[in-house]
This record gives C-alpha cells, structure tokens and sequence, in this order.
C-alpha cells in the first residue's frame, strides 16, 4: 500500500449550526484544504461513537465533530451530551492505540465561517504532523 | 482581637521623615490594637510614582523583590502608604500572567511565592474590635481615601471604588462621625506639585472646599502624598482655609488615649491644636 | 432493487467552473444501483425540475441524488420536484458540491472533482438506505393565548381575535398596559401615551374574542404546537370584580399607605388600590402583605407583639359590598393551539453605578421616574419637582447609556429607546417650565427610525437642549445642587455641571421571571434573557418551538412602533398556524423497536422535549415510545440507545454507517 501524505478526515457537523457555519465558508469562499467529507447529522449528540469507531476501522487518519456552542444548541442541550460522549472516547481511543487527537470536537455557529475553515486547516495540519495511521485498521 | 503578626513595609515617606509621623502612629496604634508589625529587614522602594512609567518589567520587580522577602517571613505584609500598597498589589497582579512572573522571577534571581497576601492597614483595621479609652465624640471627619487605595477595584481589592467606607466605620467606631461627602476618592493632584502646581491647588482646593462646605472639623487621610498636598497648599490656595488634616492612624492613637506628641501632631503645617482643645482630646 | 437517478448540477460556472463535471458523471456512472446520470445547467430552474419529474418516470427510478448546492439551500424544492414525479419525497439525498466543495477549493480543481465524486459516492450510498416517510396529521385546538399585556401583546391579541380566534391575555399585574402606561408623551410625535393606548385596552377587554387573566400567571405548559395545555394562577383580588363599581371609596379611605410600584415608588397608594386611574380592568385589588386586616388575621394565629387594627374599613364602606374575603387563588387549566409571548422589558437598576450615586441622592433619578413626575397623572400631577425637597430644577442633566452600551455591567447592547426618550424629555421639560436648561451627556446619538433625527434636532434647536459627548466620571453633593463631573469629549476639555436634577437614562433589560417564563415554555434565551428568535432575520417572531411565537421587548429592546409592528407580525404567524384544519408533522423523528427496547429509559432522561413516553406491551412490559408531535428529531435518545432500539427517520444508524463505509470501498 502507497505511503498517502494527504489526511483523510471525515466531519460530522449538526444541522443547525456548524453545517451551515461549513456553508458559510463556501458562501465567503473561505480556502480550506479539500481533505474532508463531511456528513450531516441533526446534532452533534446524535453521532453515535459507533460511527466515529466505523470510521477509524475505515482507515481514515481523522474525525471532526461539530456542534453548536454550548449553550447554543438547537436542541437545547445535545451538544452537551456530545462533550461528555467525546471526551469519553478519546480515552477509549488511547486504549485502542489511535492517538486522541485524530478526533476533534469544535463548536462552530452558523455565523463562523472562519471559525470552520480554520478549524479544518488547523486540524488536516495536525495530522499531517502527526503522520498516517500506524496501527492496523 | 488576638494577636496578628504582618510584615510590616513603611515605604520611603514614612522612613525618611515626609510622613514619619504616620510611621510612629501605625506602630503605636497597631500595637495597641494587638497588631503586631514586624518591619521587613533590607526592603527596598517600591518604584512609586515613576518606575511604572519607563519600565513594566522594573515596576513589577522592584515590588517583587519585597514580596519575597515577605514570602520568606510567611507572613502577610501591612503598608500603610497608599502609593507602595498600590505598587505591591500592582506587582501581584501583573505576576498573574505567567510570562511576567517568570521574567520578574529573571530579574530577581529568585522567585516569588504566590500566596503573598499584601493589605493596606484599613483593610486590616477594619472590623477589629477596639476599646478606646476616649470617644473622639462626634467629631465631624471627612474621609479622604484618594485613588491609589481603591482603584482599580481588581488590583487593589478595596471594599467599593466610588464610595469606600473600612476608614468610615474605623473612625465611626471610635466615636467620630464620619461625613457623607462625595469627593473621597477625588483626585488630589498627586506628584503634579511641582511640574502643575496651579492643578495641583485646583484640585485640592476642590476637595477641602467641599469638606469644609459639608462642615467638616477634619480631614483624614491614608497617604502620604494626599496629605502633602491637602495640608501644605492651603495657605497657597487662600480664602482662608484652615483644616487639619491627620492620618487616620493619629485619629484612632488619640482615641486609644495617646498624646497629641506621641502621634506626632506637631508635624502638620495646619495647626491640629485648637481643634483638639476645643473637643478635648489634649 | 433500488434504480438510483444522479443529477449533477453545473450552477452556471459555480460548480462547473472548478468541478469536472465530465469526469464526476463518468466515475458516477459506475456506482453500483445508479442506473441514470445527468448533468444541468440549473437543476433548481423550471427545465432543470422538469427534466427531474421526466427522468424518474422514463426510467422508473425510484431514489434521486442531486448534486448541487447545499441541502440547507434547495431540498425542500427538490423533494417538491419529486413529489411531482409520484416519488416519496423523502427518497432524495443532496450532494452539496457548491458550498462545501467548489466554492472553497477553487484553487485545487483536480482535489475538487475527486471530493465532488466522494460526495455523491456517500449521497448514493445513503439514499440506498432511504424509506420513504409520510408525514402525520394531527388535530388543532383554535385558541391562543397571549403572555403579557403590554401594547405588543395588547396588539396580538386584537389581531388574533379578529380573525375571529377566541384568544386569552395573560397578565400578571393587576392591570394591562404594560410600560407603555407608565409613560407620558411618545417620541417623536408627542402623543400622549394614555390617549393612544387606552382606547387599545378597553377594546381588547370589550373584544368578543378575548378573555383577559389579570393578576395571573402562567406556570406550566404541557403539550406541542397546535395542542398545548397551560396551568394558569389566577391570584386573588379579594374584590367581586363583577359586583365593583370602581367608585373609587375603598383606596381613598384605606389607612394603609404604601410606596406605589407604579409610580417607581415616588408616590404612596393603599394597600387597596388601583394601579393608574384608567386601568383595565377598572377594579381594585387588595395587596394582601400589606393590608391591615390581613395582618390581624395573621396575628390571631399567632398573637405576637402589638395587636393590630382589624380595619376592615374597605368592606365597610364599599357600597355594593364587592370586598369579597373568600376569594382564593386559583390555578386552571385551559387549551391552546398557538402562544405569543410579550412579556416585555423592565429597566436597569442603576444602583450598581457608584459614581453615579443612584439610590444615595434622591436627585439622581432614572428615565421611567421622570416619565411618572411629567405625566399629570403621576405622583406630582404633572409638575416636575426634585424628590428630596420638592423644588422646581432649573438645571436638569441627562446621562445616556446607563446599562446600556457597557461591557462593565453585562449590558453591552444598545438599548435603542434611550436617545429618543432623552430627547423627549428634555423638550418635555422646556414646554413645563422654559427656565430648566438640559443638558444629555451621549455616547453616540442613535435617531434612526421615521422623524427620529428631525426629533432629536428639535430637542437641541428649540428646546436649546445642549448635548455634550462623553462620559459622567463622578457626581457629589455640593449644597443642595449635585455636581456633575464629566468630559466634553469634543473639545477635549472636563466640565463640571451644578444640576438641581440627574435624569439616568437607565437601559432596557427582559423582565423578571422571562427566563423562568422561557424554561417553563421549552424555548432558548440568550445570556442576558431575551428570548431567541428562531432566525434574527428571517424568523423574527418565530421561536425554535413551533406553535410559539414572540413580540415585542421580551426579544430585544424596542420602541412602540417596532413592538406594535411585532405584535401584529406575532399574530399574523399564530393566524397561520390557527387557521389550518390539521397540522402536518416532520417525519423525520426518532421511532422505537419494542422488541429490541430493555426499558432503561435513559432516552427519556436525555430527550429535551419530554418527548419519550413509557408503554405497556401485552406481556407487562414497559418500553420506551416516542410521542411524534413532540420529537424535533435531534437524535439524542438514539445516541444513547444501548440495545440499538431506536433510530431516526431520515439520519437511520444505516444511512450514516452506509455514508461512512461508502467512502473506502
């Protein structure tokens, strides 16, 4: 299998907030590095680890989720259940042997276009540091 | 109240003779009170009024250098002038950053402890219960706490910013009736003296006027520099202004019963005596 | 045996610019169950739907992705095209190869086409997993209730109910009105505020189609749009209201005199009372903490100290004999299809201001008290008198943007009004006595809105009001004049002020109990308790819960045209949703397996709609059940779903498992 340099990162971003903060981006043609895919879900506490598990079994070097600020959500309080879920996780990442920090959770708001470009570029740069996934998928 | 070790800093005014007699009556006082003070061996000046404006790094570590040496005496350190209370807490709070706590500690050579407590003398007054041997029997103080003691509220911590109130019930507690007058934190003019005296003499005699407008018998005061100015330009101010102006510490020492000349009060420039007489407290 | 249909959409050169669109239909071709591809111009133009409804007939599709612009954009015009074609609407994915691909890879075109593919590849792989879905009807209640009583839902209720909707006014002072009553001219036209508002009160009490609830508060709300149930206080007046005749003898002759709210306390009432003499309804109440007999009953249960006075004096002498000491609090349930909620604004308390010396001077007094001392109804009759000696002020000093504009206080928004009511105010004071000089220390001078600029002109041309720029650094006592000291910011000099009078142009703040009122109705509030709107723009009176509507203040400070317009806007949107015959819910929300739920109820923990229900099977099982009309399909029971029992229509744990393995098969 070729050594592939580029990230591969997959996004799941809620409906109501960091979605359309990524459609933003694209409205004020923010350039973010193409690395991801991102899949749109109601709200961040809908991601299921499950997926984020699938994910990394998939071979992908990275996953974002994101959600509205806290205090923010759409929902009222999902994007809280996202916070406790996910930093459970990474710990459970560790123990999988996949360094945590290939999983991210942002708070992005429909008006932070900057905000999800950033946090995209910041991010495809830290797992080009990081390098391609060691372990076996 | 039992008693209370600090490690006491005079700063340069009261150790070199400007406000020696706000020296002598904090020690008296406090003794009195059960507050011991403890001069700190070998500190140094604060930077006062001109460090802070040539060099940040300087104004947080010249204080610095004596919140050490309070550190080593693991005590929490007392001033009584309004202006190195300032610097020290100024230096506190500049070392929160911990970029600066780590260039100070460069400076140094040595590092200051965090949990240094640093309170001006009303903050440690007030709420201390005192037996006074005489009431200053409703003599009518206006209480001047000028800037450096209260502002900003998130240096120097003081009880309210526009209207403090530890030196009004301090006095109040010994019989005096402290006034409701609206100048007590009003600039006085400062080190402006000799670069804008005619400032200077406006703004002092804003505040004097005032408190003599709200029938004041006397001002009281916690700085040296406020009381520089509030008792040494009157006659250059004019329209026959004659208030006495004491420390707070020379107030509450003539209610503990000491005398006029154990507290120093020949040293004003306005004559305290006749009011003194007049109210009995000779 | 899905037949997938792919539309690749050019947008013009929008995608078509940076995107491949040749080699992305030819990779797309090849995705298994995609029998047909095309590519358009415009997809969401009249030929690009068209040639959507044709190709799912020709080639008997049954699933459609369109590649296009984002979902958030043009799924509800897609899914409509396809409904057109017979198809369930809700077999259509959107790949959003505009927003999320073209539009921010524009440098990298080869990238951009590989993404664009990778997001077809998911859509298709998504859309494989679709169901269809059939929205539900459900029946309405054809009443709406209004919370507040100020003129933004005096005006939703007159509008509701005349389109013929029984409608209920909530409000939890004795009286309606709100702020507005409290006020005496209104910028910029100077009509006097009881004469413009009244008339609006007693035809909302006389409507046919209104009911109001004075002296009441809401305290529950169960139920969803369309059906909602409300717990309503109905506190005790202790006054027959339908035997009162309001001659006016019980407030006059009560001995008991108290700080009138009303007046912001510069005047006394009783302790029976009516708050303004054209309140609505026009009947007394007692206020039972301060009424004498109360006391006395209350000292018979437990006689300490002095006996008081047993009084009584109201029921006495009231001729009809309206007092009326049985009455009791009273909580009733009533339904409802539609809330608008107005529960409007209070102002700062400018107390937290030290330099200012508010609550030390009685001369330093906020914008509401100047209005209560100008209102010849007021505690003064009209004349304006400084409340420490009674005197009439020759020199009057403003000072705007208290908690307003101020990160220092929390209160960093403007306040809009204040400006405007300085102004008013300072001409006010010249038409009542031409001697008073009045100066408006100002920030900035915010007058946009009709006749607004030409107002506050007129302020400083002909009521020689003289605005001064900058902040207020300390006011004292000198004599008996409060010595304004301040800045001149414009010539960069200090000034100093002897003022007889302080007028604190104290900000707009949400009215106590909003945020408790907003938890109560499952609606957002932003860090200062303004209620959010569901879309600053395009929602302006709408909430995120449907069925809840918002006017007025209670969203953000307003003046009285802004909230009149909101209310009726309110209105408008409850009209809407009142005049259907059912409602039509989303599908899209969380359904639960029975056979797989181990009755943990941790969805029911997590849901914040109360939405999950429990349910007894045949065989005594509890399991979990998802009430359709409440879930807002977040999807937070089926995160937490341990045995898997629960999924959500539209964002199945398949369609997302289906996206995710898609991407590296």
């Amino acid at each position: 299998m070729a050594v592939d340099a580029e990230p591969r990162i997959v996004g799941f971003l809620c409906n109501w907030c960091s979605y359309a903060g990524a459609d933003l981006a694209g409205t004020s043609r923010m350039a973010y590095p193409p690395n991801i895919r991102i899949i749109r879900v109601p709200c961040s506490g809908r991601v299921d680890p499950l997926f984020v598990a699938k994910c990394f079994e998939q071979g992908v070097d990275g996953v974002l989720v994101a959600g509205c600020h806290p205090g923010d959500c759409h929902y009222v309080q999902g994007n809280y259940f996202a916070r406790r879920r996910f930093n459970l996780m990474g710990r459970f990442l560790d123990y999988l042997g996949i360094e945590k920090e290939r999983l991210r959770l942002e708070w992005v708001s429909a008006s932070e276009g900057k905000r999800f470009a950033t946090a995209v570029s910041d991010f495809t740069q830290a797992l080009k540091k990081l390098g391609p996934r060691t372990n076996p998928t | 109240m039992a008693n209370r070790a600090f490690a006491y800093y005079p700063g340069c005014s009261l150790h070199h003779g400007v406000a020696k007699e706000y020296d002598v009556s904090s020690r008296l006082t406090c003794r009195a009170l059960g507050v011991e003070l403890r001069e700190i061996e070998g500190w140094t000046c604060c930077g006062a009024t001109s460090v802070h404006l040539s060099s940040r790094l300087l104004a947080a570590a010249l204080p610095a250098r004596n919140l050490a040496l309070v550190g080593k005496m693991g005590l929490p350190m007392a001033l009584a002038c309004a202006m190195c209370f300032s610097r020290h807490r100024y230096a506190l709070h500049e070392m929160e950053d911990a970029s600066m706590r780590e260039k100070v500690a460069g400076a140094l050579g040595d590092g200051v402890p965090a949990d240094v407590e640093v309170r001006h003398l009303l903050q440690i007054l007030d709420g201390v219960d005192i037996k006074a041997s005489r009431s200053l029997d409703g003599l009518k103080v206006a209480c001047y706490y000028g800037c450096l003691l209260v502002r900003p509220l998130e240096v120097t911590g003081f009880d309210d910013e526009e209207n403090p109130q530890a030196m009004d019930r301090l006095l109040a507690s010994v019989g005096a009736q402290p006034l409701d007058w609206g100048l007590k934190t009003a600039c006085c003019g400062a080190g402006m003296g000799l670069p804008r005296q005619d400032m200077v003499l406006r703004l002092t005699g804003r505040i004097l006027r005032q408190a003599v407008a709200e029938g004041a018998d006397c001002l009281a005061v916690a700085c040296p520099m406020c009381h520089y100015n509030l008792d040494s330009y009157q006659k250059a101010i004019g329209g026959g202004l004659n208030l006495p102006v004491l420390y707070f510490t020379q107030l509450l020492g003539l209610a503990l019963g000491f005398s006029p000349h154990e507290l120093r009060l020949d040293k004003h420039l306005v004559d305290t005596g006749p009011l003194l007489r007049s109210r009995g407290l000779v | 045996m899905a037949r997938i249909g792919v539309f690749v959409c050019h947008c013009g050169t929008n995608i078509a610019g940076v995107v491949n669109i040749q080699k992305v239909v030819e990779a797309v071709q090849l995705l298994p169950g995609v029998v047909y591809v095309a590519d358009e111009r415009y997809t969401c133009s009249d030929v690009g739907q068209t040639s959507i409804t044709q190709a799912i007939k020709e080639h008997q599709l049954n699933r459609l992705v369109v590649a296009a612009c984002s979902p958030r954009m043009h799924e509800a015009t897609f899914r409509q095209a396809v409904a057109r074609a017979g198809l369930n609407p809700y077999l259509l994915e959107i790949a959003n190869i505009r927003e999320q691909c073209s539009w921010v890879h524009s440098k990298e075109k080869e990238e951009a086409t590989e993404k664009a593919i990778e997001l077809i590849k998911m859509a298709v792989a998504k859309v494989s997993r679709d169901e269809p879905l059939f929205p539900r009807k459900v029946g309405l209640t054809k009443r709406a209730l209004v919370i507040g009583g100020g003129i933004a839902g005096i005006q939703a209720a007159l509008d509701i109910a005349s389109a013929g909707i029984e409608t209920v006014l909530v409000e939890r002072e004795p009286t309606i009105g709100g702020r507005m009553a409290q006020l005496d001219k209104t910028f910029p036209t100077l009509d006097c505020s009881s004469c413009i508002l009244t008339p609006k009160m007693v035809e909302a009490s006389h409507h046919p189609n209104i009911r109001l609830m004075t002296y009441s508060e809401v305290k529950a709300v169960r139920g969803f749009v369309g059906n909602f149930e409300v717990d309503i206080l109905k506190r005790a007046r202790k006054v027959d209201e339908s035997k009162c005749t309001s001659c006016g003898i019980c407030w006059q002759k009560c001995p008991e005199k108290v700080p009138a709210e009303f007046d912001r306390e510069l005047g006394k009432r009783s302790a029976i009372y009516l708050s303004f003499p054209q309140a609505v309804p026009n009947k007394p109440v007692i206020d039972l903490p301060h009424c004498r007999y109360i006391k006395f009953q209350e000292w018979q249960k437990n006689p300490q100290g002095k006996k008081p006075m047993e009084c009584r004096i109201c029921e006495k002498l009231c001729p009809p004999q309206a007092v009326d000491w049985s009455q009791q609090d009273e909580m009733v349930t009533e339904k409802f299809g539609a809330i608008v909620v107005a529960t409007g604004f209070q102002t700062f308390d400018p107390t937290g201001y030290g330099e200012y010396g508010y609550g030390r001077y009685p001369d330093v007094i906020t914008g509401l008290e100047m209005e209560r001392m100008l209102s010849a109804s007021g505690p003064t009759g009209g004349e304006v008198r400084r409340p420490s000696d009674g005197e009439h002020p020759k020199t009057v000093v403003f000072i705007s943007c208290v908690g307003s504009r101020d990160e220092k206080v929390g209160r960093p928004y403007c306040s809009k009004i204040c400006c405007m009511y300085m102004a008013k105010q300072s001409i006010m004071l010249k038409e009542h006595d031409p001697e008073i000089q009045s100066y408006i220390f100002y920030i900035d001078i915010r007058a946009a809105g009709k006749g607004y600029e030409e107002f506050s002109r007129r302020a400083q041309e002909e009521a020689g009001t003289l605005y001064l720029r900058g902040r207020i650094s300390q006011i004292y006592r000198q004599g008996g004049k409060l010595m304004v000291m301040g800045e001149d910011s414009l010539i960069g000099r200090q000034v100093e002020i002897a003022a007889d009078l302080v007028v604190l142009a104290a900000g707009v703040e949400p009215a106590t109990g909003a945020k408790e009122l907003a938890q109560t109705l499952h609606i957002s509030y932003d860090q200062y308790g303004f209620m959010n709107e569901a879309h600053p723009k395009l929602k302006p009176v709408e909430t995120n819960t449907d069925g809840i509507y918002l006017a007025g203040a209670c969203v953000s400070p307003k003046d009285i045209p802004d909230a009149v317009a909101n209310g009726g806007a309110a209105a408008a949107k409850a009209m809407g949703l009142l005049s259907q015959e059912s409602l039509v819910t989303d599908p899209m929300v969380a359904s639960v397996d029975p056979m797989k739920c181990i009755s943990c109820f941790m969805c029911q923990e997590v849901c914040p709609f109360h939405a999950v229900d429990k349910q007894k099977l045949r065989d005594g099982r509890e399991v979990a059940v998802i009430n359709e009309s409440l879930c807002k399909g977040c999807g937070l029971c089926v995160a937490s779903c341990r045995p898997g029992a629960i999924n959500l229509r539209g964002f199945t744990n398949q369609q997302l498992l289906e996206e995710v393995t898609s991407l590296w098969r």
